[in-house]
């Protein structure tokens, strides 16, 4: 390190000398990025992000946020420094001054070396970026630098602050910037009078980010400084309170439509059907396996449509798994009718039979599914962070429920399916074929089970064991809420799912679920038949 | 469950007649990993690992002229099952050395099964400590080995100051986590700062406990997660960390139970920056793991398989065997068990690693952060290698303790009253 550096310390002071003139200050950009090849130790790599820092030369914010990326390489048989991109073929290797791609052809990857960055290295590259990049033209850019900002209280970044507050023309940047420019000041050593005005202006965005700066202040100052920061908190704390209960509604219903999602196709086989099936979670994993193969299968043939897969998952799934529902019927079940006990262990060693195939063909570790970019990420709501994921399978469970709850009574099938199970005899008699609209019905429900699955791999695990922690949960929802009633099976997932988060930050999630179980098992001894106990004669049969 | 049993002991009886065939000229080894049920997602890959090794083996000769047999057995994570097994691998089968278990509470139920049938067992997890015993070796990490490490790098690299424990509900993680609040708290660390919280095994809504650990986080002071968090419900807490944008240079998660295998599971790319803290990585560049590799990829005809940690510990333990019955001259567990300490085999991270007379080894520990690739990047490696700490500094019932196989015949000799507390051989 030491045996280049005073050459280019020299050249250092040459190009300094000449500063204002672009083309030197570009070559002198080059000349230290080309020292990253040399870096042996993550401090040396540091030494050299603070020298393209020292420069403030936008020229160098590319190759610094590639630094940052991990994308910033160097050829191990010359050492010349390149952004790179990974590509099918091997790398395309991009300048990192003038940004224009440099071989047509690509590069095998093994013939370069990643310069090493690590998490304390990102947030130096993040703070020297910040300066660069306030009068960058892409909006995005600029907002990230003032994020920064914001979140260091960076107070040598003021001055740049305000040189680019007066040229900022759209709206929602100045905003961020005058954030940015509120907590700055606290950290510098401007009058009280600003910094007072400072506080306020953080108080008024109320949001955790601005609670967290208050509080880091809070130790560091005193007197009425110190007052109203203190204040400032109170009010902002009070304010998050609000919004935490909306949050954990949100966290409720959330919960609440996995459960529904995962319970639905039971409500069915053993709500409708009384047939206790241990293999519904298994029908869930019969879902979530085919969305694996679904995507595995896009990803091959038709890349270009991957963020659809999902979409083809649905109907596939819904056959796969009603195609093993039927002929488990079929085989199975059907002989079984009237046997509660058998079917238990019937369905049971059928579970396990499913597990063990689908962890031979598959193999017992997780499989990737990927999320597409359209349930990636959050986005906030007031004070509250909705996740994307969450969001559309709670409108994936409605979606379902609302389906489901029309096939049963507004379709013939549903006629049918509400007929045989109330009395089969008449049913019989009236010449529906009973036999034929169990094994209907049977599927049915696990072809639900398979769509639950589809939704159910975006959040959690796809391997043998996913249905089996759903099955208790599963049968919870559905006792609960009331056998035979589709609305009890909604408003049971719901009100467990709430009651679980409501509990949760108190009692702990090992707790919550205990007493959750114990407040099930004392609502059972008062209603047995749940929630909504179907009336009538057909019950009492 | 009846049903279940009876199968297996159907299966292990047709196995047992096989084995017969060709008793008197083989060594055998015992693989005891579950292959179904909720650790099959990570016990399958150590089976397969033993019998790489004990594949490589073979084809070196054997061992004392003889050729090895691998006994495969699956006590199919049901943890009194375990001691079933590993009584039948000993007894019916007479297997000579066994090599298994993940959970704690699986080795803590074949412990008293291996003391009274005096067999050996190689244990290749990170664990809890808090224990050694005659029969057992160790080569998964202690939690110096581990833990300590991994926190001393978030204080010194990070400058954290305020910590959330969180780990799944059993043995493993509330020890360690007993051991990080009382080293935190040496080291002037207060309990507001420390959060502790606890999740059931396979928990998989992350909702509030991310968003608790971004509040607890917004207090103004650096903020660490440290995750015992273990098996599946991994997968869910991470996809919920890169939903609600916890990044990891805000608040960087560091595990100790997720490695390679693990992030196979899922998209990486908003978790980079995350640690993990391990004695081993894939990406370590060293000739021996390079080999490794390339033999794991050709045995499991899968370019794409990863290496983890408890592989390497497998690794290692079946070689200090190996070393070990030849330096005896014999299986016969007596003459291995006081031919063992000392023996060194290299690691591959390439070092050398020792067993200890607490029959605990050497091994180097490595701070990773996670890539878009589903690898990690070491970023911090310790100078030499770590010496197995059985019994905690950090516990004061733990502190006097003292676990020497050699000269005390002690696992937990009290240097205090100078009495064996009663772990003796």
């Amino acid at each position: 390190m030491l045996r280049i550096s005073k050459p280019l310390i020299i050249l250092f002071a040459i190009v300094w000398s000449l500063a204002g003139s672009a083309f030197a200050q570009s070559a002198d950009v080059r000349s230290i990025i080309a020292e990253f090849a040399t870096t042996k130790s993550f401090k040396q790599v540091e030494a050299v992000v603070e020298k393209l820092g020292a420069t403030s030369d936008p020229v160098a914010a590319p190759a610094l946020r590639a630094l940052s990326d991990g994308k910033l390489k160097y050829r191990k048989s010359d050492g010349s420094v390149f952004i790179t991109v990974e590509g099918s073929a091997g790398l395309s290797l991009i300048d990192p001054v003038s940004g224009e791609k440099v071989d047509s052809s690509s590069a095998a990857s093994s013939d370069f070396k990643k310069v090493k960055v690590k998490n304390s290295l990102r947030r130096k590259i993040a703070a020297v970026l910040s300066g660069m990049t306030l009068q960058s033209k892409s909006a995005t850019r600029r907002l990230a630098g003032a994020k920064t900002i914001f979140e260091t209280s960076d107070a040598s970044a003021l001055e740049a602050l305000d040189a680019a507050l007066t040229n900022e023309e759209n709206a929602e940047v100045k905003e961020v910037f005058l954030d940015a420019r509120a907590s700055a000041i606290l950290a510098s050593d401007r009058t009280e009078r600003a910094k007072l005005d400072a506080v306020d202006r953080l108080a008024a965005r109320g949001d955790r980010a601005a609670l967290s700066l208050l509080s880091k202040f809070s130790a560091s100052t005193d007197g009425a400084l110190k007052e109203k920061i203190d204040g400032a908190m109170t009010s902002v704390a009070a304010g998050q309170a609000v919004w935490a209960n909306a949050q954990n509604i949100w966290y409720g219903v959330s919960l609440g439509s996995v459960l529904l999602l995962a319970a639905i196709g039971l409500a069915i086989t053993f709500g409708v059907m009384g047939v206790i099936n241990m293999a519904h979670g298994e029908m869930v994993m019969l879902g979530a396996y085919t969305t694996f193969v679904v995507q595995q299968f896009v990803a091959a043939f038709a890349p270009g449509l991957t963020t659809y897969a999902l979409l083809f998952a649905l109907p596939l799934a819904f056959l796969v798994s009603g195609a093993v529902g039927l002929v488990m019927e079929r085989g199975l079940i059907r002989h079984l009718y009237g046997r509660p006990l058998e079917t238990l262990l019937a369905t049971w060693g059928v579970s396990l039979i499913l597990q063990q195939t689908v962890r031979t063909i598959f193999g017992a570790t997780n499989r990737e599914v990927s999320n597409p970019s359209w349930m990636s990420g959050a986005f906030e709501v007031g004070q509250m962070s909705i996740t994307w994921n969450r969001l559309w399978i709670v409108l994936f469970a409605m979606a379902v429920f609302a389906t489901l709850y029309f096939i049963i009574n507004r379709t013939s099938l549903g006629l049918d399916m509400r007929a045989v199970t109330q009395n089969r005899r008449m049913a019989g008699a009236m010449g529906i074929r009973t036999s034929w609209v169990d094994a209907l019905t049977f599927g049915l429900g696990s072809g639900i089970a398979g769509i639950a699955g589809v939704a159910l791999s975006q959040i959690g695990n796809v391997s043998p064991n996913l249905g089996q922690s759903y099955i208790i949960d599963s049968f919870l929802v559905v006792v609960f809420g009331g056998v035979g009633n589709l609305w009890g099976t909604l408003v049971g997932a719901m009100s467990l799912g709430i009651l679980n988060k409501f509990m949760e930050p108190y009692a702990g999630a090992v707790l919550g679920k205990v007493i959750i179980l114990v407040l099930i098992i004392l609502f059972i001894q008062k209603r047995p038949r749940g929630l909504f106990a179907l009336k009538g004669r057909a019950v009492e049969t | 469950m009846l049903r279940r049993h009876f199968l297996a002991g159907a299966a292990s009886c047709s196995l047992l007649m096989s084995g017969w065939a060709h008793a008197a000229d083989t060594i055998k080894v015992g693989v005891l990993h579950s292959l179904s049920g909720t650790m099959a997602i990570s016990e399958t890959t150590l089976k397969d690992a033993m019998l790489m090794l004990i594949d490589e083996q073979n084809k070196k000769g054997g061992l004392l002229g003889k050729q090895l047999e691998a006994v495969i057995v699956d006590p199919a994570s049901d943890w009194p099952l375990f001691a079933e097994k590993a009584r039948e691998l000993i007894s019916a089968k007479k297997v000579d050395a066994v090599f298994g278990c993940w959970t704690s509470v699986s080795r803590k139920s074949v412990l008293p099964v291996f003391k009274e049938l005096n067999s050996v067992l190689f244990y290749p997890v990170q664990y809890e400590g808090e224990e050694s015993e005659r029969n057992v070796f160790y080569t998964g990490a202690a939690p110096n080995q581990q833990a300590i490490p991994a926190v001393d790098y978030l204080l010194e690299e990070e400058s954290v100051q305020r910590w959330v424990l969180a780990g799944t509900d059993y043995v493993y993680p509330r020890t360690t986590n007993k051991i990080l609040e009382a080293y935190l708290k040496s080291k002037g660390v207060a309990a507001e700062d420390i959060m502790i919280n606890y999740t059931p095994f396979g928990h998989s809504d992350w909702q509030t406990i991310v968003s608790d650990i971004k509040k607890f986080g917004s207090a103004g002071k650096k903020t660490a997660v440290v995750s015992t968090v273990n098996g599946d419900a991994n997968v869910p807490f991470y996809k919920e960390l890169g939903n609600q944008g916890v990044k990891a240079s805000d608040i960087p998660v560091v595990a100790f139970s997720v490695g390679e295998e693990e992030l196979a599971g899922f998209d990486t790319a908003p978790l980079v920056g995350h640690l993990a803290a391990w004695n081993y990585f894939q990406s370590v560049e060293a000739p021996e793991n390079a080999d490794f590799i390339k033999k794991w990829k050709t045995f499991t005809k899968d370019e794409k398989r990863v290496t983890n940690d408890p592989m390497e510990a497998h690794y290692i333990g079946f070689n200090m065997w190996v070393k070990a019955v030849e330096k005896a001259g014999t299986t016969d567990p007596d003459k291995v068990i006081d031919a063992i300490v000392g023996v060194e085999v290299p690691n591959l991270t390439g070092g050398m690693s020792k067993m200890l007379p607490n029959h605990h080894i050497t091994k180097p520990v490595l701070i990773g952060e996670i890539q878009a690739d589903g690898q990690f990047e070491v970023v911090s490696k310790t100078d030499g290698l770590v010496a197995g700490d059985a019994w905690s500094d950090f516990l004061p019932e733990s502190k006097p303790l003292k676990s020497d196989w050699v000269d005390l015949k002690c696992g937990n000799y009290n240097t205090d009253t100078k009495v064996c507390v009663g772990a003796e051989g």
